[in-house]
């Protein structure tokens, strides 16, 4: 025997015996195996599968850039703005903490809204996956929190005036509203004793319920499998051996596939961090390089990107409440989306060609209330917000009309009463000096109800395709 | 018909989406400096025109004297002499010796702090803004600025550009409301310098106040580049590696 090997085998014992002494202890080393190599995962993900695991990677990033920030950071309203500029000037590296974490919240968005459209795309919403969509949505309703009280911390005009602007909306309640926005607040605007309690709240409160959200979520997708671009259960049809057929061990086939598009991210993520971290004023507001001013009002106030397709929802609606009310109906709806599409095929790619054409279109929809909520509300911009988020809402009772195969006279009733509704809306909105603008637009919601209730009705467009019993994968 | 069409087409597509967000509103045309942070001897002439021009009224209180021995290549006699007129020693900050309630006093409100106005501005509304003083006998200082109506600030480089005249032009709105509208400057009379001498005076300025805004520029693209030509080359063996396990899979 060779003295390398004996030394080899020496120290291989003894690494043996200390994984033998913690799993006598803990269940360590069984754990391990059931999470990664005996966890059977669908052969067939594609591209869309890689942003949940971007999540946690974004996730990481804002934890570990977040702790040495808050090293620096002072959050106080006399030196917050101060001390962020000393973090990109004398603190070393700070730059690079502040800008991971400044890019890293929006990639955070952006990876997370291609994730849920993913789930859109494939079902995966879909029984018997409801609580891991909930807790998914749960992350996402907590992520937007923290975005939202981290984005106060700089201490910038917009800051400012964001954070005054979103929460004077819960003024809009009856009764409770204005004391529930000062309960917020802790005082009459917002101000240092806001800024203090917005981060606690950033730093502790709410990394901790979104850690343990995204451990439920996790524990839920272990318990019964990723769904599939196919949106074919991989548990049906299993060998001989018990194994899945069509899954492989996530590990070691899913950790190298990931690495990859973890690669990929960073080069992007890196593109943006060092050649534009500002990201042309959507990443880094222009006007929040202007320490905040009560005195001040900005003239324009746009939230942070990811948030505008809800403002762009609630200004649309020309009365406040109802315009809160709305918003609040756009996440809640997402919420209910697995009882809303009852249709037996999860993904899309044997779904009926409307119905990808619907999906589709509610995408852009989203990105068109997006942008309409950057801009400053003319007339033309808010008419069209207005419609468009007509059609947001009704690509959920679309989506619910869809779950089973409906009667053509089903499909005309559905039709008319939703145009008498969206007709109804005009006429309690009713102006004088709006009246062509507002009727050209009635065009948008209903030739939308037109194409999806009266096609399936008149043609085959509506038919869902035969789903295979295997996985497709080249 | 055609406007239906147009309204929905300009609607829903946005011909012409307004890149970027910036601040700039007045509705002026913003001319472009063309300066570039990598001339070190162009940002030592703006800082050193700051310092005589613009320091005494405007402070730069995120931007410590010291930092600019390193970034602007040069030493720290040459600091103490050239540049450090309201600071005892090189660790303290570019501020100003004005009190802020005469400063209140004097000019109506308080000159703001320049450090991040490259960045919450634009390196082009600076830039503009020193070109676009004109004579105007209502304001309290004798000119005004058509980037920034109604200005507090006086013509402090008149010495160099000379004093110029504005030509509006009478313009009716829709409602019939008469606006003036500016038109152009006439030629600057009474300054040291040529209209194309005092330009590059404005861009070594405008130069040295997009380095104070954000002093990690250069240092951060250079970073960058690292970093990319590392991932790329951590890309290949992570793609290679992933290729060589999943041939198995079929």
């Amino acid at each position: 025997m060779k003295p390398d090997q004996e030394y080899f085998d020496r120290f291989a014992a003894g690494w043996n015996r200390f994984v033998g002494w913690i799993d006598d202890r803990m269940p360590m080393t069984s754990f391990i195996r059931s999470q990664l190599h005996d966890y059977y995962a669908p052969k067939n993900f594609n591209f869309w599968y890689y942003f949940g695991v971007l999540a946690l990677v974004v996730f990481a990033n804002q934890i570990v850039t977040g702790i040495f920030l808050t090293m620096s950071y002072k959050p106080s309203a006399a030196e917050a703005f101060a001390s962020v500029e000393y973090i990109m000037r004398d603190v070393e590296w700070g730059w690079l903490l502040r800008y991971m974490h400044s890019t890293g919240a929006s990639a955070f968005f952006v990876v997370v809204y291609l994730h849920m459209f993913r789930g859109l795309m494939y079902g995966s919403y879909k029984a018997p996956r409801e609580l891991l969509w909930i807790f998914g949505m749960l992350v996402y309703v907590a992520l937007m929190a923290e975005a939202f009280m981290g984005y106060l911390l700089p201490w910038g005009q917009m800051s400012y005036w964001g954070a005054q602007v979103i929460i004077s909306l819960f003024g809009a309640i009856p009764k409770i509203g204005e004391p529930l926005a000062i309960w917020i607040r802790g005082d009459f605007a917002i101000s240092d004793i806001t800024l203090n309690r917005f981060f606690a709240l950033h730093v502790i409160a709410m990394p901790l319920i979104l850690i343990l959200l995204v451990v439920f979520h996790l524990v839920a997708l272990r318990h019964n499998g990723s769904n599939n671009p196919d949106g074919i259960e991989i548990k049906k049809t299993k060998g001989s051996d018990g194994k899945p057929l069509d899954g492989i061990p996530f590990h070691p086939y899913y950790t190298v596939k990931d690495l990859v598009g973890i690669i990929v991210f960073a080069i992007l993520f890196s593109l943006v961090v060092f050649f534009a971290p500002e990201m042309g004023g959507y990443f880094l507001e222009h006007a929040n390089f202007e320490p905040a001013n009560p005195l001040v009002t900005p003239e324009h106030i746009a939230p942070v990107w990811y948030f505008t397709p809800f403002y762009a929802i609630l200004r649309a609606v020309p009365d406040k409440l109802l315009g809160v009310i709305a918003m609040g109906a756009a996440i809640f709806l997402l919420f209910l989306l697995p009882w809303l599409d009852r249709n037996p095929v999860k993904s899309m790619r044997y779904r009926s060609p409307l119905y990808k054409v619907l999906l589709i279109i509610f995408g852009l929809t989203f990105i068109v209330l997006g942008y309409l909520g950057l801009k400053p509300p003319t007339k033309l911009y808010s008419e069209l917000a207005l419609r468009m988020s007509e059609i947001y809402f009704l690509f959920f009772f679309i989506s619910w009309v869809y779950s089973r195969a409906r009667s053509r006279k089903y499909m005309l009733g559905a039709t008319v009463v939703t145009l008498v509704v969206i007709s109804l809306l005009d006429v309690f909105r009713w102006d004088p000096a709006n009246a062509a603008l507002v009727l050209q637009m009635w065009l948008v919601p209903a030739i939308y109800l037109a194409g999806f209730l009266l096609l399936p009705a008149f043609t085959r467009l509506g038919e869902s395709k035969k789903v295979p019993d295997r996985v497709t994968f080249e | 018909m055609k406007r239906i069409i147009a309204n929905l087409v300009v609607g829903l597509f946005f011909a012409g989406a307004s890149l970027g967000v910036n601040a700039a509103s007045s509705g002026v045309h913003l001319e472009e400096p063309g300066n570039t942070l990598v001339n070190t001897a162009s940002l030592q002439r703006g800082a050193k025109y700051f310092v005589n021009y613009c320091l005494g009224c405007h402070s730069l209180k995120y931007v410590r004297y010291q930092s600019l021995i390193e970034d602007l290549g040069i030493t720290e006699e040459q600091l103490m002499s050239n540049l450090m007129f309201t600071a005892e020693k090189p660790t303290q900050m570019m501020n100003v010796a004005m009190d802020d309630t005469d400063a209140e006093r004097w000019f109506g409100v308080t000159p703001p702090d320049l450090s991040l106005t490259a960045r919450s501005r634009g390196t082009a509304w600076i830039y503009t803004y020193l070109r676009s003083f004109y004579l105007d006998d209502s304001r309290p200082f004798g000119v005004n600025n058509t980037v920034l109506p109604n200005a507090s600030m006086p013509h402090v480089l008149a010495p160099l550009q000379g004093y110029q005249q504005a030509v509006f032009e009478d313009v009716v709105d829709d409602e019939g409301n008469h606006h003036e509208q500016f038109v152009r400057f006439e030629a600057p009379v009474g300054g040291e310098l040529e209209p194309e001498e005092y330009d590059d005076v404005l861009r070594d300025i405008v130069n040295f106040l997009e380095y104070v805004a954000e002093p990690v520029k250069l240092e951060r693209q250079a970073v960058g580049m690292a970093v990319l030509a590392f991932l790329l080359v951590f890309f290949l063996f992570a793609y290679f590696l992933k290729r060589e396990y999943w041939k198995d899979i079929h």
